[in-house]
């Protein structure tokens, strides 16, 4: 290019051209990403709306899962043979997962509590060594767990019958590390300092126990115990691998063995629904009861989410 | 471990040192019959014999008696001339690994949107994120049962779209919808861990890449995408460790044996007595492959709750 054109008009034009092509390439740095809000949107349509069609196909006055015939109560109560209700194989299965729920929480909390206690406190070789085994227990894959719980209750504690007792047993083994992992959590947090004080002020280790420790960390030990019963409700392979027969078989398993291989009838969707609404009041009464019990600590509504969800 | 504990120790915690342990040792005894024996039980399922009358496995306790009966059947089984196995370890890494990307591929930019855009809306849309994990895995399942039959609503708006001439029988023996089925069934955990390693992420680095002239795309490559390495691999962990052992997504979604994975294999040995000692070894060998990759998992995340700590 020659001197003289560098002065002449084009080159403000060129400049123009040049600015314009820049703001093409580069709209609004900070702007909405909607491309993505509308991918997020549909993997969160993705994943519920199925769910809910399979409830409403609970209500379906037909034999169907797949077509809707009107609404009706039948599934649940109306039929006097295949409802939720009359049926025994069905009715029995619901009042199974509350059992195991009820028991093994009952069971595993406690010593989960105890067992986080004491192995934060008492270091040594012993403690810790039994720490990596409850994360172990934590992260092993259940199918691994079932196989060996399977073989112990059938060749070695075999006075230890398949059944109830197993599936109990088995579930506290896969559950005590909840209140265990939560637990030591919060005394991390906590630190040493309340019990230094307590001490300190000449409480003995046991009043110092039930009078400080216990009480700060109940929002954990709650929050355990809210996760512990809501995975027993979904817990799937454990029970299926020990159960026996009809009488101790839970809705999980029994959804599971009436579906595949065919059309297993609305009263399985009956069933799914009405392990749902368990989840959900289980759900709800742990939100509620955390944000009662932590109402002095200003937290926010996302952090009781993430508690009793397990992701703190 | 031990070291730092009694560099820690109060000295006149010494006294009551009796008192944790006491308060530990139901855990323990617990976690030791009913954690640590049952694996030994495995083992010497794994190395016993059969009762020949019976077709009963015996548990051999003694390591001095051990035999190879069992895991020559198994690896006859995995490699021999009439192996079955081996097709179906291949098809289970394979099936393995197309979901768990799958669910990258999918989960990342969701938990990436919750975790810096959604704003006002980041409240709602976690509660759906975390929705599903309050809902049975079976009723999931059930969901995409319901869907895929002949007669579901996938083939009737597959049909209506002119995309699916006949009704496609989902349902049975088709890799497609198993593939699908684990990617429903595991990624809410992987959307989970991403979104929680992403919120973690100072805005400021990001702000800053963007300051310095980077563009949208290499902030993300240049910036992001290095920061949450440890979030893809401990989320893709805690997918993968789970579709390894599992067998009743396949089975509900497909019951075929054309679709078996190694989850299968080992549930079903385990319901014929006869097979039970081969299904002990094949459950202790999935145990010995997926022990690097749990403790990996259990270190990395002692490192992150050190961290943030």
């Amino acid at each position: 290019m020659s001197a003289p054109a560098v002065t002449a008009p084009p080159s403000r034009q060129a400049g123009q051209t040049i600015r314009r092509r820049a703001h093409w390439h580069r709209p609004n740095p900070w702007r909405h990403p909607w491309f993505l809000e509308g991918f997020t949107w549909l993997y969160l349509i993705w994943s519920l709306v199925p769910i809910a069609l399979a409830v409403l196909f609970s209500f379906n006055n037909g034999k169907s899962q797949a077509v809707w015939q009107g609404f009706s109560w039948r599934w649940y109560f109306s039929d006097p043979v295949n409802s939720v209700l009359h049926d025994p194989v069905l009715h029995e299965s619901v009042v199974q997962t509350l059992r195991l729920s009820v028991y093994t929480t009952v069971i595993a909390v406690p010593l989960g509590v105890a067992f986080a206690l004491g192995i934060n406190r008492w270091r040594g070789v012993t403690a810790s060594s039994f720490n990596f085994v409850m994360i172990v227990s934590f992260v092993i894959p259940e199918l691994i767990f079932g196989v060996a719980m399977f073989f112990t209750f059938t060749a070695l504690f075999s006075f230890v019958h398949l059944g109830t007792l197993a599936e109990t047993l088995g579930l506290v083994t896969w559950n005590v590390s909840w209140p265990a992992i939560i637990v030591q959590a919060r005394l991390v947090t906590l630190g040493r300092q309340y019990e230094e004080a307590a001490a300190d002020l000449g409480a003995t280790e046991w009043q110092t126990m039930r009078r400080v420790m216990l009480p700060l960390l109940a929002p954990a030990i709650f929050a355990s115990a809210v996760l512990v019963f809501s995975s027993v409700i979904d817990d799937f392979v454990i029970v299926d691998l020990l159960n026996s027969n009809a009488a101790n078989t839970p809705m999980s398993v029994l959804i599971y063995s009436n579906q595949h291989g065919g059309n297993g009838g609305p009263a399985l969707n009956a069933l799914g629904t009405i392990m749902l609404g368990m989840s959900f009041v289980v759900a709800s009464i742990g939100y509620l009861g955390y944000r009662w019990m932590t109402r002095g600590e200003r937290l926010d509504n996302r952090h009781a989410l993430a508690a009793i969800t397990g992701a703190e | 471990m031990a070291l730092r504990g009694l560099a820690r120790r109060a000295p006149q915690r010494d006294n009551h040192r009796w008192f944790w342990a006491l308060l530990a040792a139901p855990g323990i005894l617990w976690l030791a019959l009913l954690f640590i024996v049952p694996f030994y039980v495995v083992l010497a399922i794994a190395a016993g014999g059969l009762n020949q009358l019976f077709g009963t496995p015996i548990a051999e306790y003694n390591p001095l008696h051990w035999t190879t009966g069992n895991l020559s059947t198994a690896w006859r089984d995995i490699a021999g001339p009439t192996a079955y196995v081996g097709p179906i370890l291949e098809r289970t890494v394979l099936f393995t690994a197309l979901a768990a990307a799958l669910c990258l591929l999918i989960g990342y930019p969701v938990a990436y949107f919750v975790a810096r855009f959604a704003g006002r809306r980041k409240g709602l849309m976690l509660v759906l994120l975390i929705a599903p994990f309050w809902i049975s895995y079976m009723m999931r399942m059930l969901a995409w049962v319901d869907l895929l039959q002949t007669n579901g609503y996938v083939n009737s708006a597959l049909t209506f779209l002119h995309l699916a001439g006949h009704p496609v029988n989902w349902l049975s023996g088709q890799p497609v919808t198993v593939v699908l089925g684990l990617v429903y069934g595991y990624i809410p955990y992987l959307v989970l861990v991403l979104y929680a390693g992403l919120d973690r992420i100072d805005p400021a680095l990001i702000e800053a890449g963007r300051d310095l002239g980077l563009g949208r795309v290499r902030t993300f490559f240049r910036v992001t995408l290095p920061l949450s390495k440890q979030p893809i691999m401990t989320g893709l962990l805690i997918t993968v460790l789970p579709m390894l052992g599992d067998y009743f997504t396949n089975q509900l979604m497909s019951g075929a044996t054309n679709t078996s994975m190694i989850g299968n294999v080992i549930d079903q040995q385990l319901s014929t007595p006869l097979f039970q000692g081969e299904g002990a070894v094949f459950s202790i060998f999935l145990l010995l492959i997926l022990a690097v990759p749990m403790i990996y998992y259990v270190a990395a995340t002692n490192r992150t709750s050190r961290e943030a700590v």
